[in-house]
């Protein structure tokens, strides 16, 4: 009974996973038959929707047991591990891509994982949701209460966000590493990307989540 | 009085004349052992499971642990009971019988047919006993390659094994990184601990303080030092347990008495349950057998032959690993398989890893935990999916 009502609740989380709006922008910077490395992989809808569409050799670090556990029994290559800690341990340019899906906010070192990224990997993408979304500022502005939305769901003494940060917090950061953006979307609340052309200010005020594609400063 | 001969040591008992299919490499064939030593002939005692495919491609070799055997899957011979890994391997289990050719043979120094410390020693007609040379892990996995070659197999589809068993596990990938598919080494260290050695060194000590020992040559003089064993036993199986485990099975309780009797006697259930444990791995394994095995363990540090770097013994490996540790294991802590995991990455290797939660300690790995049933299940059906291998179940 337990084990029903568990597999029925993954599967819906994985349809919910798999429709997930920065999963299929981050596939897209993908190059294909590449190595990647996914970073707190969850139940590993990404690493299915890499291998699956682009062919690529994909492997996950994944914090929850449960996670890992789902991941090795649907035949995923993942390892239990720390995105704070566990990088350290992998060797220098052994990736084409390291992805860090909606947990760097989650993170105890944010920059020090960035920097790991762009050791392991030649690339590093990043997506995570925009602190400095309309919305948000709106409900701290107004309502003086910390925001909750319909992404950011979970009440402050509960939520595992230790970090948030806005996109232009995000785009200082990388700056301040000497990292180099190659590529970057913000997408609304639909899912939509904005417009390439929009300025900055635009992007971080009307954008609820950003995926960067970065390397190292050449 | 006649003293009754255990099963193990009787005329065409299992150590000499094992019930399990042998295969006898003669002269021309000696194994090259680590201490210099060409043993031949030997015998490696084994038991197989399941159909060999036409391509060869679907065989599994299982290694077992310390003080297991080749019974791996089927009543045991000298015991009765069951097999030591029926929850993992059998029809329908996670090494499913019905998909795959499953392989176990008896070690190098083992007591249940396999050349070891009880058997003969063709040189003198008589057994080895501390004649036997000394045996490592490297040693054991050449005597199951020879044993893999003769059954004609190039490459085994998935190595698995706990303990000791991913020990060898551990050093068959790193010997014959292309005769091995797919690898899964459960709660294992890629060498022993010095407190692992430490606690092998009492049990060592155990059995040559019996009087019975008798310089190891017991089976000659009809003793047998079966306190020493016993104790040796007692001694290593509080290490397979957790704090946590013991306490949620004995607590305090006392054994059949409303008081304590204020003696030695065995008052509380845990004693008695370890005096049990004790004297019913006497009925079944071989006091020198014990000396040997442990030994091998204690010399195993894969790494050395590497010049201390783990990773260059897994460089470019093509092989898929899958390790697995116990979160109650202080025997394999967790942090040894995330050190094997560390060196795989650094390795190129793909590889996953899974901590099991459970308060079992390192016995976790022979018990029926469904999170170990999933992932093996999971682990060997991708590696089979990816080896073009067809399963049992599916289209």
């Amino acid at each position: 009974m337990n084990n029903s009502t568990l597999e029925n609740t993954s599967s819906k989380a994985d349809q919910a996973l798999s429709n997930r709006a920065d999963h299929s922008l981050i596939a897209q910077m993908v190059e294909p038959n590449s190595r990647v490395l996914d970073v707190g992989c969850g139940d590993g809808a990404l690493l299915r929707l890499l291998a699956s569409s682009r062919g690529v050799d994909a492997r996950g670090i994944e914090l929850s047991q449960a996670g890992v556990n789902d991941c090795v029994s649907k035949g995923l290559s993942v390892i239990q591990g720390d995105a704070d800690t566990d990088l350290n341990d992998y060797p220098t340019d052994s990736f084409d891509y390291v992805i860090l899906s909606q947990t760097l906010q989650a993170t105890q070192r944010p920059k020090l994982v960035l920097e790991n990224m762009l050791r392991i990997g030649r690339h590093a993408i990043v997506s995570f949701p925009n602190f400095g979304h309309w919305r948000i500022r709106m409900q701290l502005l107004l309502r003086g209460r910390m925001p909750i939305t319909a992404g950011l769901s979970t009440p402050w003494y509960e939520t595992p966000n230790i970090h948030f940060c806005t996109i232009r917090d995000f785009v200082e950061l990388t700056e301040s590493m000497g990292a180099q953006i190659e590529r970057a979307v913000a997408i609304n609340q639909l899912g939509a990307p904005l417009r390439l052309s929009a300025p900055w200010w635009l992007w971080n005020m009307f954008g609820e989540q950003a995926i960067f594609l970065l390397s190292r400063q050449k | 009085m006649s003293k009754v001969v255990p099963p193990l040591y009787a005329a065409g008992g299992e150590a000499i004349c094992p019930s399990s299919k042998t295969i006898v490499f003669a002269a021309e064939a000696p194994l090259r052992m680590e201490c210099g030593v060409n043993l031949s002939p030997f015998t490696i005692a084994y038991q197989t499971y399941g159909v060999l495919n036409n391509e060869r491609s679907n065989a599994i070799l299982v290694c077992h642990a310390l003080t297991g055997d080749q019974h791996v899957s089927n009543t045991h011979p000298v015991t009765g009971k069951p097999g030591w890994w029926e929850t993992m391997v059998g029809p329908g289990r996670p090494i499913d019988t019905n998909s795959f050719f499953v392989i176990c043979s008896n070690v190098l120094g083992g007591c249940m047919g396999t050349t070891g410390p009880a058997s003969l020693n063709p040189a003198t007609g008589s057994i080895f006993g501390l004649e036997m040379p000394i045996v490592t892990i490297k040693d054991m996995v050449r005597a199951q390659a020879m044993l893999i070659d003769h059954l004609e197999i190039d490459q085994l589809f998935c190595i698995a094994g706990g303990s000791m068993g991913g020990m060898q596990v551990l050093q068959w990938a790193a010997s014959y990184p292309e005769r091995v598919f797919a690898a899964l080494p459960i709660a294992t260290a890629a060498r022993h601990s010095s407190q692992n050695i430490a606690f092998h060194e009492v049990g060592r000590q155990a059995v040559m303080a019996d009087p019975n020992w008798k310089g190891g040559r017991y089976l000659e003089e009809g003793a047998r030092p079966e306190k020493g064993l016993a104790v040796a036993r007692m001694a290593a199986h509080i290490t397979y347990m957790s704090d946590d485990s013991l306490h949620r099975k004995f607590g305090r309780k006392l054994q059949k008495r409303s008081a304590p009797t204020f003696s030695f006697d065995a008052d509380f259930q845990v004693e008695s349950y370890l005096r049990h444990q004790g004297s019913t791995f006497v009925e079944r394994f071989d006091a020198n057998s014990y000396l040997y095995v442990t030994r091998a363990m204690d010399y195993f540090d894969l790494a050395a032959d590497y010049d201390g770097e783990l990773a260059q013994a897994f460089r470019n490996i093509k092989s898929r690993f899958c390790v697995v540790a116990f979160n109650s294991d202080w025997l394999f802590p967790t942090i040894e398989s995330r050190s094997i995991v560390h060196a795989l990455n650094a390795g190129g290797a793909s590889v996953s890893f899974v901590e099991i939660d459970s308060n079992k300690g390192h016995d976790a790995f022979l018990l029926d935990i469904p999170d170990l049933i999933s992932t093996t299940r999971g682990f060997i059906g991708s590696a089979a999916r990816a080896r073009g291998l067809q399963v049992a179940g599916e289209p």
